[in-house]
């Protein structure tokens, strides 16, 4: 593996200071940063090939389509799918997930019938899914977590039932840092014929997702939360359900034959994708996989647990701080409050330090409700950062309690 | 003091700090500082939501001047309502809704406490606005 000081290198915003003091970045469960391969490689469409995918002629649409379709490829083989048609682009996890959630109600939701989510959601894979249940007359069921911020596994048995259809949680928690059980959650279901989506927002970017080996039947998550460009994320479905569902958007380049009596749909994947696909950023999202392929995913999850292991050490051992989520099993995310003293002020002071961090809900009302406070401030790391940002944080904490005393 | 004085008062004093972070310790200052408010009014109906922290606001009129006081549960955001019942606080309704609250951006807390950053400072000068507005209405 590179050295800090090389990976570093590789992201030129990470040499920028804010308020005169050096960025110390840690909110990457929001967006990451990006490497200079996944900016040249978006710059260089524009520059040298762009033209619309799937329906030119001429040489720029083919050499535009031919990057697209590699990009596809890239995401299959990342993912361990067994078809590039079984990987469908969208314009983030919150696109795939409200794509799915329309089709699986449209094709298979009655009244009555429920669909199982954790506390853990953020609220991407809740609302979709609401406003499903409200079209269709179907029920929500939640899988109730423990204090160290776990779902409880005993209780998803008891939820699973006849009446269940779908079960779709995420890797992890993006508030707490929680990894969810995977694979007992996925075959519990699959025991009871029920599908699974895994929603791998806070998943993807911190080791190895190998769909088939976990056998989930829908996977999303969004390419600007693991170092690619904004605008492009991924839904991943087994070709059975893909080719089952309806499509959720009609347009251009997904139909097969429209006229104004009939329109037939176009094979998988371009059933699901209408109109213009964002391609410069699906070819930047290819740069960077290669990007964090050729870091190496083991060596990314093991300098994050490193990371995880030292910030929580640094952190628990300042008096005041309380940590929520204390799960063994954690991405780099730390979630925090400190007796006395409101998130926002925190933030506020941390920010003219020049740390980035997220203060507030995060988007996940449900898991703060559960520990009955009305926010947090969250740290998420990631393998770019370092043992001494780590540092600064904790003496910048110490600095806030002392303003604020 | 007329709003101008008061505001170009409070730019006088945040123009002796360069730093960012003495400029914070002085809203910190002034939130600690800022007048309690009678906790009968710490309720829904005077809730003004921002996304991060709450601010509660209560107007009383007595048929000349408004006299509004305020509470948050941040205490940055307390330095805030400070200033601006430094500078919007007993006060006739007119002057209110004329005022033009420039300190803000002179003391540049416009770009560091931009709308998006769900502060409410945009949402407690409306309502203060807004108070004025229907006091006026019911006075004439």
């Amino acid at each position: 593996m590179k050295d800090i000081a090389e990976i570093r290198a590789d992201f030129p915003i990470l040499k920028r200071k804010v308020y005169g003091k050096p960025l110390v970045y840690f909110d990457n469960g929001a967006t990451t940063q990006k490497p200079q391969c996944v900016i040249d490689t978006v710059d260089e469409v524009y520059k040298s090939y762009n033209g619309n995918i799937h329906r030119g002629v001429h040489f720029l649409s083919d050499m535009s389509s031919e990057a697209y379709e590699g990009a596809r490829e890239k995401v299959r083989s990342f993912l361990n799918a067994d078809k590039r048609e079984e990987v469908v682009f969208t314009s983030g996890t919150t696109g795939s997930i409200n794509g799915i959630a329309f089709s699986f109600g449209e094709r298979y939701i009655k009244p009555g019938d429920e669909i199982i989510l954790s506390r853990l959601e953020h609220h991407a894979n809740i609302v979709p899914w609401q406003m499903m249940c409200e079209r269709k007359g179907a029920v929500l069921r939640v899988i109730p977590i423990n204090d160290k911020g776990e779902i409880i596994l005993e209780e998803y048995h008891k939820l699973l039932s006849n009446k269940t259809r779908l079960v779709s949680v995420t890797q992890a928690s993006n508030a707490l840092g929680t990894v969810l059980p995977l694979k007992e959650v996925i075959d519990a279901a699959h025991s009871v014929n029920v599908p699974v989506l895994i929603d791998g927002a806070q998943g993807i970017q911190h080791g190895i997702v190998d769909v088939k080996a976990m056998d989930s039947d829908f996977y999303v998550f969004s390419g600007h939360k693991i170092y690619g460009p904004n605008g492009i994320g991924v839904l991943y479905g087994k070709e059975k359900w893909l080719s089952e569902l309806p499509p959720f958007q009609g347009g251009g380049d997904m139909v097969d034959k429209v006229t104004f009596e009939k329109t037939t749909y176009n094979e998988l994947p371009f059933k699901f994708e209408a109109g213009t696909m964002n391609y410069p950023a699906a070819i930047g999202l290819s740069s960077a996989l290669d990007y964090v392929l050729k870091i190496g995913r083991e060596d990314i999850a093991s300098r994050e647990k490193e990371l995880l292991k030292y910030a929580t050490g640094r952190l628990s051992a300042i008096k005041d701080l309380k940590i929520f989520g204390a799960s063994d099993r954690k991405i780099s995310t730390i979630s925090f409050h400190i007796k006395d003293i409101h998130q926002y002020d925190i933030g506020m002071i941390l920010d003219k330090m020049g740390i980035a961090v997220r203060t507030g809900t995060h988007c996940a009302q449900p898991v703060m409700d559960y520990y009955g406070i009305d926010g947090t401030v969250r740290a998420s790391l990631c393998f770019y950062n370092t043992i001494e940002e780590i540092g600064l944080l904790a003496e910048g904490i110490e600095k806030v309690k002392s303003m604020f005393a | 003091m007329t709003i101008t004085e008061v505001q170009d008062n409070i730019i006088e004093e945040f123009s002796l700090f360069d730093d960012w972070m003495d400029k914070y310790s002085l809203l910190i200052d002034l939130g600690k500082e800022l007048a309690v408010i009678d906790p009968k009014y710490k309720v829904k109906d005077f809730l003004i939501e921002g996304c991060q922290s709450k601010v509660w606001l209560h107007p009383e009129f007595d048929g000349k001047l408004i006299t509004f006081t305020a509470d948050s549960d941040a205490i940055i955001t307390r330095g805030i309502v400070a200033l601006l019942i430094k500078v919007l606080s007993s006060r006739s309704p007119d002057e209110i809704i004329a005022a033009d609250l420039y300190f803000i951006d002179k003391i540049g807390l416009r770009q560091n406490l931009s709308p998006t950053r769900s502060n409410g400072l945009l949402s407690m000068v409306r309502q203060m606005k807004l108070y004025a507005m229907a006091f006026n209405a019911k006075n004439k």
